[in-house]
């Protein structure tokens, strides 16, 4: 490495203020629209698509308090049926595919490449080309809702009511191509986060001393890959019996009722991990910050993670456990799903053992994490009840479960993920967010979740099922269903204000250091916002707990290129730098090619034509997406 | 390939599944002729030998050779999809006749599709060979790794013309 | 022709709420609930019991006061031990749990040794329900209500005509899905007469919500009663009002759906209306049956119930009353 003429420039020639001046020309987003719609910045991309995830949680929410208040009275008209069931479906479908798998996958984009130490994520154009086919979906969802053609089949769109039969329009084919985008989504940013951390990892951060929110994303991401191509097939073949008459489903022509139900649950239950290990991640992030000490039990913590995402996929049964399959069958799976207890508990208990050890700082994040800690739990033991073959058959399909995996979602996602952002806000934004105001926010959405859903048990063991737009008065459910919509009211202020905190620090709020929390992840080694190319110099890791071993001084290897996209790339286990990498420049291509996917996708909703026609323009981009433009990035 | 391999076995256990739920398999048809589907077979899998010459010669950076391999798998990968054309009517069934055409024109048609992928790239790869682009370690990267794709797409061809072909003579 | 919103008005006001009855798990008057409450009783204590644990050790973690030099290899080593300890301890709770619900599962049983069947088949939004014959008895078909002998097994056959449904009755048993191109079955077994509400718990579609059944339990003689009424065919009516109704009923596209049994009325999209007065409820546990009821919901079922599959047959009012008295008078 001694060549050092200006066509190969390298970090090594360089000081620092000259260092950040090149690089900075080398990686900055260029302005304007075009840059802006170009970019391959896992950063701004990661932004992007937190913030759209977030408009959906908030469009989502609103929908509920839609619901919310129907529900209020015995038999309410202020929404009818047909309403009724497309918000319900559109909360669910919006809250699951929309909201907390993008908004988990969106934080990882954003933060695993700045937690691994390295320059850029894997395959920055399919990152792009994610974001725009998760948008397109998004917007097929909402706009058809519009137009009063959202989906009303429920969020696992059982078939035969989903079928050609009983859903006449074109509602449930927009449930099923709106899958699609969202799986296309979900599977590249999976495969970009493995290929980050298995092959990005800044030199000596070996298997053992991976972060553990690094750690969930990855196992999060094995379980996208391994879980999602059930969906994918399941909705394909949903559309074709709609579409072409294929009788996958149709009983009286040799297909299967319950074949849906077997290929969604396959996806359907990892899908409940794949939201829920990220945010034990940050869970393990926010308490190692907030307790000043590493989190107990690493190792356990890991393993956990692993044992999770491979009991996952062996899970599926407990949702058909009244659709009349074999009893010994089912309770094998109760036994598997029970199991699933024991690295949820192991985690518990490695987390109180840290607090127990460590010396709790109580910042917002920290009361966010606490709260996850009372809810999740009640969730967790809901979900082994309902695991209980005999236990379920009483409240399946009622307000208890929908208490149990709003427990589990919001107590065990969406709590960690609210204390994330006021952890994370300031590396984002370059600003902190309100504390006081993060205490109220904290207050309100805690009590209006519990009094919320804690009454959701009561009415479901009395009797009252899901999906229903209303009940009769003489049922004894009127009360607790008031309390429940006053409530959510609480719970819907709660929300307001944290978007009015996240909008006004994000204008206005007080600058915010580099490492505000004292934290000792790789993150909060570079400036808050980072710069385009995140680090000047790739940090060296010496273990776990970088920066609390060196505070002041990250040892750091050299010896990239500054005048073209380049990092570094390590050994799988050990992290021992192998190579220098190119990293792929900014391209409109992979707008394109989305915007070719998309018109075929949603075309193929009204003709099976569409998918050869629709084919050569998608052929067309992706071949201009990688053809080479002569640029160093595509030649070295 | 992790996920079309996840996806590709998937649609063996649905095809699997509806047989174990029919009363009888095939579900009203006979069995699939054998000659068209066992000749895409015998195909390729003689295609994986001018395929593995073609990644040694990529690994090796020959330009020349990689060009004439290239060629030649372009029309290797044009040649199945011939046979596959009559693959579809050797079954005997529609995909809208009953659950078992269904499955059987999806497991082909998800095959033709992969087979297609490939192709187009082993087209575009000759072009840009050909071109100035030609010359250059990364393109000599993207030509191993459309060679490992092919091993892939004829690898995973086999346990699929089994059950498409021979579980339905069980 | 004059039709029959006006009279419909002031019948919906009128009309009195369906039947309610019992539908709580936590209030199981059938053998299979019974048993399941009591899991469901053991299970939640137990999982008080260990959330309430889990707060305690977070508030004491929380609020400690801390030493400011402990030895710390000591200290880890212990809570390396008590977390060993709380892991074992939620495997022998969870293996506890699924014993205690195998052996739930086993004490209910199958419905195998039941000596009736009953046929209940979902279709959007309503029940039809077949008594199957045995021996000499012939069997008969009814809607949206069952009768069952007190402390009897009885088995229900469960089976759809177009989606998924789900047969929930809570006080009596646990609920089991009526799955298209499947049967399933499921064991009911009432220890307590009384009248006992169920509904689905499937989600079929715009009527989901209004899809209830009743299952009354009752004395063995009872039931043999109100089963040999339920064979015969339908009562010929007495008063004139009812049978100009019967003639009107006929004549309307009514018996193109339904069948009333003795008259030619034999259509089948509709429930079986041979004894819907004897019925109390009707349109699946939506309405009371009552003549003003039953007036309301011929007059305008899609406004009690959109979306349904019964349209709206314009009558004059006439025509309405007098169905509605021949609709009652088929007890
Ligand atoms: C983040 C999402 C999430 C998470 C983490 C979970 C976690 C669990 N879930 Fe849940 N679940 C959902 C989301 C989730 N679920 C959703 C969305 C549905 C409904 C879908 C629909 O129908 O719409 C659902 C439905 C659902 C069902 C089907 C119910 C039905 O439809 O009738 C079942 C049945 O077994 C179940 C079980 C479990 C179990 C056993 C866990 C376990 O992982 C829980 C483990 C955790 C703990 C147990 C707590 C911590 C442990 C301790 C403190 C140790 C001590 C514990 C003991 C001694 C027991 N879930
Ligand atoms: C992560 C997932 C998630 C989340 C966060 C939520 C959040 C909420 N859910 Fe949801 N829910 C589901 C996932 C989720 N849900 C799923 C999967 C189903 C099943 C669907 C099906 O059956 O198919 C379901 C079903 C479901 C039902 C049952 C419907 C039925 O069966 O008929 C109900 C009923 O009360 C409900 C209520 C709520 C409420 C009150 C919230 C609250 O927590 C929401 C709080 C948030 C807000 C109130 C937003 C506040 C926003 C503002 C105030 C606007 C500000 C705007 C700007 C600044 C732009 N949900
Ligand atoms: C196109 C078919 C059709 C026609 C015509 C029709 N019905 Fe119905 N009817 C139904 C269906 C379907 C239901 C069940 C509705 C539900 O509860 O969801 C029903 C329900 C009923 C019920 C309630 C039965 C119960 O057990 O709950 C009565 C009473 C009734 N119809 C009477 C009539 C009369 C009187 C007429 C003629 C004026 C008529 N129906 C015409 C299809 C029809
Ligand atoms: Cu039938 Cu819900
Ligand atoms: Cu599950």
């Amino acid at each position: 490495m001694t060549r050092e003429d200006d066509s190969e420039l390298r970090d090594t020639a360089l000081e620092a203020t000259e260092l950040d001046r090149r690089l900075t020309a080398t990686w900055a987003t260029p302005p304007g629209l075009w840059g802006a719609l170009s970019t391959v910045d896992h950063k701004i991309i990661g932004r992007r698509y937190i913030t759209t995830a977030v408009v959906f949680l908030a469009l989502g929410g609103l929908l509920s308090l839609l619901m919310r208040l129907q529900l209020a009275q015995p038999e309410a008209r202020f929404i009818g049926p047909d309403r009724y069931n497309q918000i319900f479906s559109i909360h669910g479908t919006n809250m699951m595919f929309l909201f907390a798998v993008p908004v988990m996958q969106a934080m990882a984009v954003y933060l695993v490449p700045l937690m691994v130490g390295t320059r850029s994520i894997a395959f920055p154009r399919l990152n792009a080309f994610s974001y725009w086919m998760y948008l397109a979906g998004g917007l097929l969802l909402w706009i058809a809702f519009m137009l009063d053609a959202g989906p009303d089949v429920g969020w696992f769109a059982y078939v035969p009511l989903s079928g050609p039969e009983y859903a006449a329009g074109k509602r449930a084919d927009i449930w099923a191509q709106m899958i699609t985008f969202t799986e296309v989504s979900a599977l590249a940013v999976a495969v970009e986060i493995v290929v980050t951390v298995f092959k990005q990892r800044a030199p000596g951060m070996s298997l053992d001393r991976i972060p553990l929110f690094v750690w969930s994303m990855l196992v999060t991401s094995f379980l996208v890959i391994l879980a999602m191509p059930a969906i994918m097939i399941a909705s394909t073949a949903l559309i074709l019996d709609r579409l072409v008459e294929t009788h996958f489903f149709n009983p009286a022509e040799g297909g299967d009722v319950l074949l849906w139900q077997h290929l969604f649950w396959f996806f359907g239950h990892p899908e409940v991990y794949i939201i829920f290990l990220p945010a034990v991640g940050m869970v393990s992030t926010i308490v190692a910050t907030f307790t000043r000490r590493p989190v107990f039990g690493y190792l356990g913590m890991v393993m956990a993670l692993i044992s999770t995402g491979v009991l996952a996929l062996g899970l599926w049964v407990h949702h058909m456990f009244v659709a009349g399959l074999p009893r010994l069958g089912e309770s094998f799976f109760t036994a598997s799903s029970m199991a699933i207890a024991i690295p949820a508990g192991l985690q518990i208990f490695c987390w109180l053992a840290t607090i127990w050890a460590g010396r709790p700082i109580f910042k917002t994040p920290f009361l966010f994490v606490i709260g996850f800690m009372v809810i999740f739990v009640i969730g967790g033991l809901t979900g082994v009840m309902v695991a209980s073959v005999p236990f379920d058959t009483q409240v399946h399909d009622t307000y208890f479960v929908v208490a149990h995996f709003h427990y589990v979602l919001v107590g065990g996602a969406v709590f960690p993920l609210l204390g994330a952002i006021y952890y994370w806000f300031p590396k984002f934004t370059g600003r902190m967010m309100s504390e006081t105001l993060g205490r109220w926010v904290f207050g309100l959405i805690f009590a209006g979740f519990n009094l919320t859903f804690f009454p959701m048990h009561i009415l479901g063991l009395r009797g009252m099922p899901r999906r229903i737009y209303t009940y009769q008065p003489e049922m004894p459910w009127s009360g607790l269903n008031m309390l429940i919509s006053l409530s959510a009211i609480i719970l819907a202020v709660g929300f307001l204000l944290f978007f009015i905190d996240a909008i006004r620090s994000g204008r206005s709020g007080a600058p915010a250091p580099s490492n505000p929390w004292g934290a000792s992840t790789l993150e909060w080694a570079t400036s808050s916002p980072p710069p385009p190319y995140n680090f000047a110099r790739t940090p060296v890791v010496g273990s776990l707990e970088p920066l609390s071993d060196n505070p002041d001084m990250l040892p750091v290897a050299a010896g990239l290129r500054v005048d073209c996209r380049e990092l570094l790339v390590t050994s799988v286990v050990e992290a021992i730098p192998e190579a220098r990498e190119p990293s792929s420049g900014d391209s409109i291509w992979p707008l394109w090619a989305a915007l070719a996917t998309t018109a075929t996708l949603i075309w193929s909703i009204f003709t099976p034509w569409a998918v050869v026609w629709g084919s050569i323009p998608v052929a067309i981009a992706l071949i201009g997406w990688f053809w080479p433009k002569g640029t160093s990035e595509d030649d070295s | 390939m992790l996920i079309e391999g996840t996806g590709f076995a998937l649609s063996i256990v649905v095809y699997l599944y509806l047989m174990s739920l029919a009363p009888s398999w095939p579900l009203n048809a006979a069995p699939p002729d054998l000659l068209a589907g066992t000749s895409l077979t015998a195909l390729l899998v003689a295609s994986l030998v001018p395929n593995l010459f073609l990644a040694r010669w990529a690994r090796n950076q020959n330009l020349l050779k990689v060009r004439v391999g290239l060629i030649v798998m372009s029309l290797l990968g044009i040649a199945p999809l011939i046979l596959r054309a009559f693959e579809f009517p050797a079954m005997h069934i529609k995909w809208d006749q009953n659950a078992y055409g269904s499955i059987v024109w999806v497991m082909l048609g998800l095959h033709t599709t992969h087979i297609l992928t490939d192709l187009i790239e082993t087209l575009v790869l000759t072009c840009l060979m050909f071109s100035r682009h030609g010359d250059n370690g990364r393109r000599f990267g993207d030509v191993s790794d459309n060679a490992m794709y092919w091993n892939f797409v004829v690898v995973t061809w086999l346990p699929m013309y089994a059950c498409l072909y021979w579980v339905p003579r069980l | 022709m004059r039709t029959a919103r006006p009279l419909l008005l002031s019948v919906i006001i009128a009309v009195a709420p369906g039947c309610s009855g019992n539908q709580s798990a936590l209030n199981p008057h059938g053998a299979p609930a019974i048993h399941v409450e009591h899991l469901i009783i053991g299970t939640v204590a137990a999982c008080t019991a260990v959330w309430i644990l889990v707060m305690v050790i977070l508030g004491l973690a929380l609020l400690r006061r801390r030493r400011a030099a402990a030895d710390s290899a000591k200290s880890e080593a212990r809570l390396t031990m008590t977390v060993v300890a709380a892991v074992v301890a939620t495997g022998v709770i969870i293996a506890g749990l699924t014993i205690a619900s195998f052996y739930t599962t086993r004490s209910i049983g199958g419905p195998e040794s039941a000596a009736l069947t009953i046929t209940v088949r979902g279709q959007q939004w309503w029940w039809q329900i077949f008594y199957a014959s045995s021996g000499a008895t012939p069997g008969f078909q009814t809607a949206n209500e069952i009768h069952i002998p007190l402390g009897e097994d009885v088995n229900i056959r469960l089976e759809s005509a177009d989606v998924i449904h789900s047969f929930w009755v809570p006080s009596l048993a646990g609920k089991q899905d009526l799955v298209p191109g499947r049967s399933n079955s499921l064991l009911l077994r009432a220890e307590k007469p009384g009248v006992y509400r169920g509904q689905c718990a499937e989600f079929c579609g715009l009527q989901h919500s209004h899809m209830a059944i009743v299952v009354i339990a009752e004395a063995p003689v009872d039931y043999e009663r109100w089963a040999a009424a339920q064979r015969g065919d339908a009562m010929v009516p007495a008063d004139p009002d009812a049978a100009a109704g019967q003639a009107a009923f006929l004549a309307k596209p009514c018996a193109a759906c339904h069948t009333v049994r003795g008259t030619p009325a034999n259509g089948t999209t509709g429930p079986d209306l041979t004894h819907i007065g004897a019925r109390q409820t009707i349109g699946a546990g939506l309405l009371e049956t009552t003549r003003g009821s039953l007036a309301a919901w011929i007059a305008d079922p899609q406004t009690l119930k959109p979306g349904n599959n019964m349209p709206m047959v314009p009558l004059t009012s006439v025509e309405l009353q007098n169905i509605s008295a021949y609709m009652e008078s088929l007890k």
